[in-house]
């Protein structure tokens, strides 16, 4: 199928491309000029790459009741989401070549997004003995990951990053000291005091970066670190890039629009991990991503079922559904900032294209044709029935965000339209 | 963010969950009608008809003997029927979540659900999943909030000092933990108190609580002195050893109040203590014992703060 999109206003974050024109698709690819059997009015819309999201859980194998590849995809592409990698921290967990090939022929059996699995670094995430990284490279893991998992022993830290890096494997690490954040549901602060929350405090993030900062310089590995939630780490990743150390991080939607203050009266949707933390640390985080010190944005999607949040605050299982929103929070963090639409449309196509390592995210000729097509003015309410997600999580609940995706192209096809 | 959610769309109180976010006069009006209740527990025949017909179920999903029986007493004065259910030792054991528990509950027909929950927040969670005609009073949740304690504190300060204004208030221990300090805290800088202080050891006192409006001290001289008010907080005995402190012999040399210590405050500063107390370890026996103690009348006061608690949230 050959497709024309007409009229709309391509924003091209890799070439800083932003004017109305014309884009054709020939062969899966993008391509300057041709021919069409089918033709997309875009007159009033932004045409853009389809977004990258380097963090959502779609959890299969083994979690199917609180959420399916087939409801997420669903809500993938229903947000513009065209290319997923997904954290190993499924049920079994994902340290097996068996496992990945399974969820990789699932998902390309829906045809919808691309799935990227993330592998674990360590068997079951236990942080003692590291997988076959190898094995599951060739099995389509793109990097090696602990999701939310403790690795507790700095040593084994050590020497899965010297191992990683020998075969040159990215590995993606949030960081957070297992000891001080043990026990802990918020961030460490005023609010955790007044709602008598054990807190996490800054710290157990600074100095974890510390750490692996202390071991990427012993071992030469590329780490990517995932959602920063404090000022101090923004600060930390700021100095290891002007240094030239191989890291990148990223942060998640919540973390870049939320705080402690917004937990009111321990709204149990507002239990993520990371903590949200305080109002100066979400400003440093939005800061460091548009200056650099941060590279990307990820929705850090994670539904829960009901019975997950119908729970008192520290019981209640963390996480929030956020493909969806992926979107409409990059472009609410890209109007705050005043952001040109391409520099801001950069930190979920291009930027996390560079980190994933994948040739999507830009519109030249010849790239994979996956877009998204989306009217930036029109508005979604956040609310269960807009949600196509399986998980209804999210403290966004009630907010009118604009940005609303019309087309989702994947490799030259339409696998979405409202 | 949402509307308080223990007020009502008037601005009465539907629930009790916490006393932050309480307007003064709700303070002042739960005081009030304590007052009026004290008479009634000193009298031969200790009732009132006031929730004649009414139930109240007491939901303990963390063992309480001593709350759990002044509730207990509080309603039976209130002539309610009284239900009392140690759910820390069934249907949590038995898998059953919290608001299933609550919804059976509920279809007996309940009408003041009585909570104390480990976990902070509980009670938000079950007032927001009742039916509009049910209420439910804060029995202590985790570290958060015992709104009744902190009550019954203040009644306790009013009853002795008359008004709040000029008072200097320190309170001493493990803050950290502790839901009686922080539900009392709101309540004393609600009222006008000048000065709150906590007293202890930075292991013990939780971070950015000056935002509560209180002075931190780590030297309990200090902070004891010219002091109106004096509140020991428990200390629990899981507390005593590990990485917050290293013993109880060296917490009471620097943190119990003995008579020497008390010397510093007022001469006329009254000793409080929610209970149960670990003598030698907070608090000397002769201070304990002594003219400045009121952790007896405290008590006493507690049933008739728990009736004007219930008889204002079925009121309304």
């Amino acid at each position: 199928m050959r497709i024309q999109i007409k009229n709309g206003r391509i924003v091209d974050p890799a070439s800083g491309r932003d004017g109305v024109g014309d884009l054709y698709i020939a062969d899966g690819k993008i391509a300057a000029e041709g021919t069409a059997d089918r033709v997309i009015d875009a007159r009033g819309m932004v045409v853009a790459p389809g977004f990258i999201d380097i963090s959502a859980r779609l959890r299969e194998p083994g979690f199917e009741y609180k959420a399916t590849l087939d409801s997420e995809m669903n809500a993938a592409v229903a947000g513009g989401v065209t290319s997923i990698a997904c954290p190993p921290d499924t049920d079994p967990v994902l340290d097996e070549p068996g496992l990945v090939d399974m969820l990789r022929r699932r998902a390309k059996a829906l045809a919808r997004a691309r799935v990227y699995p993330i592998g674990a670094l360590t068997v079951k995430l236990e942080g003692e003995r590291l997988t076959e990284m190898a094995e599951l490279a060739e099995a389509g893991c793109v990097a090696f990951s602990q999701a939310n998992a403790a690795l507790v022993d700095t040593q084994v830290l050590w020497r899965a990053l010297q191992y990683a890096a020998t075969f040159r494997f990215p590995v993606w690490l949030r960081a957070e000291e297992a000891a001080l954040a043990k026990g802990g549901v918020a961030h460490d602060g005023e609010v955790a005091t007044r709602l008598g929350l054990p807190g996490i405090p800054s710290f157990a993030e600074i100095i974890a970066v510390n750490t692996i900062l202390e071991l990427v310089r012993a071992t030469g590995a590329r780490v990517h670190f995932c959602r920063l939630s404090t000022a101090g780490a923004v600060e930390l990743l700021r100095a290891a890039k002007r240094e030239g150390l191989p890291v990148t991080s990223d942060v998640g939607i919540h973390h870049l629009h939320l705080c402690d203050r917004d937990l009111g009266y321990f709204d149990p949707n507002c239990r993520l991990e990371p903590p949200l933390r305080s109002q100066r640390d979400r400003d440093a985080l939005s800061r460091g991503l548009e200056e650099g010190a941060i590279d990307c944005i990820c929705s850090d999607h994670t539904p829960v079922d009901d019975d997950g949040k119908h729970l008192p605050f520290a019981e209640a299982e963390p996480g929030a559904t956020g493909l969806e929103l992926l979107l409409p929070l990059t472009l609410k963090w890209g109007e705050a900032r005043k952001l040109p639409l391409a520099k801001t449309l950069a930190r979920i196509t291009s930027d996390a294209a560079r980190i994933l390592g994948v040739t999507q995210g830009r519109l030249a000729p010849g790239a994979p044709a996956d877009i998204a097509i989306f009217d930036p003015s029109a508005t979604l309410r956040v609310a269960p029935e807009n949600l196509k997600s399986q998980g209804k999580n999210t403290p966004f609940l009630g907010y009118e965000l604009a940005g609303r995706v019309r087309y989702t192209l994947v490799a030259g096809g339409v696998i979405y339209e409202a | 963010m949402e509307r308080n959610p223990q007020l009502n769309a008037k601005g009465e109180l539907q629930h009790l969950l916490s006393i932050e976010g309480l307007p003064r006069e709700i303070l002042v009006q739960i005081l009030d009608t304590a007052e009026s209740f004290v008479g009634v527990t000193e009298r031969e025949v200790k009732k009132v008809p006031i929730l004649r017909g009414k139930s109240v179920f007491n939901l303990f999903f963390e063992p309480s003997t001593r709350t759990r029986t002044t509730f207990e007493i509080a309603a039976k004065r209130l002539s309610a029927d009284v239900i009392n259910l140690n759910i820390a030792v069934s249907s949590q054991t038995k898998g059953e979540s919290l608001l299933d528990t609550v919804a059976n509950l509920s279809a007996m027909q309940a009408d003041i659900f009585v909570v104390r929950h480990a976990s902070s927040g509980a009670p938000f969670l079950i007032a927001r999943n009742v039916k509009p005609h049910e209420h439910v009073v804060n029995a202590g949740d985790g570290r958060h909030a015992h709104p009744t304690q902190g009550l019954l504190d203040l009644y306790t300060i009013r009853h002795y000092k008359k008004e709040f204004t000029s008072l200097r208030v320190a309170v001493v221990g493990d803050v950290l933990h502790s839901r009686v300090a922080r539900s009392l805290i709101h309540g004393l800088t609600t009222l006008g108190v000048p000065e709150v202080r906590v007293i202890g050891p930075q292991t013990l006192v939780p971070v950015g609580v000056e935002s509560m409006g209180v002075r931190v001290f780590h030297d309990m001289r200090e902070g004891l002195r010219d002091t109106d008010v004096v509140v020991m907080l428990r200390l629990q005995n899981e507390r005593m050893k590990g990485a917050l402190l290293p013993s109880a012999q060296e917490y009471f040399k620097h943190y119990g109040l003995t008579l020497e210590k008390l010397a510093l405050a007022r001469p006329d500063a009254i000793v409080m203590h929610p209970g149960p107390m670990n003598r030698g370890v907070e608090i000397d026996s002769s201070v304990a014992d002594g003219p400045h103690s009121v952790i007896l009348p405290q008590v006493t006061f507690g049933i008739a703060v728990r009736m004007a608690v219930m008889s204002i949230v079925a009121g309304n």
